[in-house]
């Protein structure tokens, strides 16, 4: 069974297209939507972090280090069952978006702390002694250093939360996963479509990690 | 909300919990000790002057790297056995989790050759060593100790990672608690101690590899 000399795939390909297709729309759905708010949330809980009183630090470190403790897939399933037990009803996909919001955020709050902690205390000094408010500190200055110094980690997290939304097939979710395991079920072309499906999210990750690497240098100070 | 917490039936089945938990650290163990060997090997062609070795193994952990795992998990579990190569369960995690740990691995160990000192590697040969000699007793230590950092967080994540192990029916933690869950319906009671567990575990791992770096560290 070679996938090359095999036209039995491509025909299965053809005839399952519109399967594989909405498959691959609900994986970037769920991933885009993730990395976005987890990126957002993860910020704040950054800067919470790292300037926050010393109980907000606190609690936030909890989060952080007990989502990082715990495995994706142990997060996806508890927002599933937990949070229906505890009577907020999500649906499955939005559980899975829930769960992948909260571990990507966790990264980026991470990323955002140490980034920030690097950057020398001088400059903050600086712009106090030109009478700037913290608000002003950090939009002006703060951020846009910690922002180029997060970029290729930032880039690696979402390919890891691209990845982890694999995870979400477990409970159902039809993103590409779950619509490859229903196809390889019905034609039990399993070496040729679980390849496929491998080869569509190496392009997906593949050119994120380059996208990456071409704003890093668009945006580096040279 | 009129749920009340009840764990009786969490703790009735704890030893199942903990049988899991310790055959998950198995897989993790080993498999991770395969892929450093594995990630050595690679990490030595990612570096090597041989340009075909080098493009091979930079394919390698390109590909495997972007691959979420639990296509290769279900790629050697489900696929491999229709070209005639049959796993059982535990042995297919095993090696889904070994050439997933040596692509990671080898980057670690790439970043921690590149940045030793040119000049070890000539002192070496000046004394007389050969250059496998000069890798295996001077440059292969040293590199070690300087990448226990990086690998420590890489070890921890790919431990995580033997949660998916449930999803071929491995019976490791994360599969017994899905089994707790839907035989008692305990649901959040089932989900926090596993979270916690796994929490633990962690912090566990993270502490002794601290000790161990601390340990080992390079004195500057």
């Amino acid at each position: 069974m070679n996938v090359l000399t095999n036209h039995a795939f491509f025909d299965q390909l053809i005839q399952n297209q519109s399967a594989i297709i909405k498959g691959l729309y609900l994986t970037a759905y769920i991933s885009l939507t993730a990395i976005i708010i987890g990126t957002i949330i993860g910020i704040f809980v950054g800067l919470f972090l790292t300037y926050g009183y010393r109980i907000n630090k606190f609690i936030f470190r909890i989060y952080v280090d007990f989502i990082r403790g715990t495995p994706v897939l142990v997060l996806v399933l508890s927002a599933f069952y937990v949070l229906s037990v505890a009577g907020v009803n999500l649906t499955a996909i939005q559980a899975g978006i829930l769960a992948l919001t909260v571990f990507a955020s966790s990264h980026v709050a991470e990323m955002t702390r140490g980034a920030l902690n690097n950057i020398s205390k001088g400059q903050t000094e600086a712009a106090n002694a030109l009478g700037l408010t913290f608000s002003k500190t950090f939009i002006y200055i703060l951020m846009p250093q910690a922002l180029r110094q997060i970029l290729p980690t930032w880039i690696n997290a979402s390919v890891e939360t691209l990845k982890a939304s694999t995870l979400v097939s477990v409970i159902g979710v039809g993103e590409l996963i779950l619509t490859t395991q229903q196809v390889v079920s019905r034609n039990f072309m399993s070496l040729e479509f679980y390849l496929f499906a491998g080869f569509l999210f190496f392009i997906l990750g593949y050119s994120i990690e380059r996208i990456g690497k071409y704003t890093e240098q668009k945006v580096s100070i040279k | 909300m009129d749920y009340i917490l009840n764990f009786n039936a969490v703790w009735r089945d704890f030893d199942l919990l903990i049988s899991g938990l310790l055959l998950g650290l198995r897989l993790a163990f080993i498999s991770i000790l395969l892929g450093s060997v594995i990630g050595l090997f690679v990490a030595f062609a990612l570096v090597s002057r041989n340009k075909l070795l080098r493009s091979i193994s930079s394919i390698y952990v390109t590909v495997i790297r972007n691959i979420p795992i639990l296509i290769i998990i279900l790629f050697i579990y489900f696929a491999l056995p229709s070209v005639g190569l049959l796993l059982d369960k535990v042995t297919s995690f095993i090696f889904a989790l070994t050439i997933y740990s040596a692509a990671y691995i080898a980057e670690v160990f790439r970043g921690g050759l590149l940045s030793l000192n040119k000049g070890l590697f000539e002192a070496g040969l000046a004394t007389g060593m050969t250059a496998i000699q000069t890798n295996r007793i001077i440059l292969v230590p040293l590199m070690l100790r300087s990448v226990l950092p990086a690998l420590s967080n890489n070890f921890i994540s790919l431990f995580k990672d033997t949660s998916l192990a449930a999803v071929i029916a491995v019976p490791e933690l994360t599969y017994y608690t899905r089994k707790i869950n839907t035989e008692s319906f305990r649901v959040i009671e089932s989900w926090m101690i596993t979270s916690l567990l796994y929490v633990g575990t962690c912090f566990v791992i993270a502490f002794t590899l601290r000790q161990l770096e601390k340990r080992y560290a390079v004195p500057k």
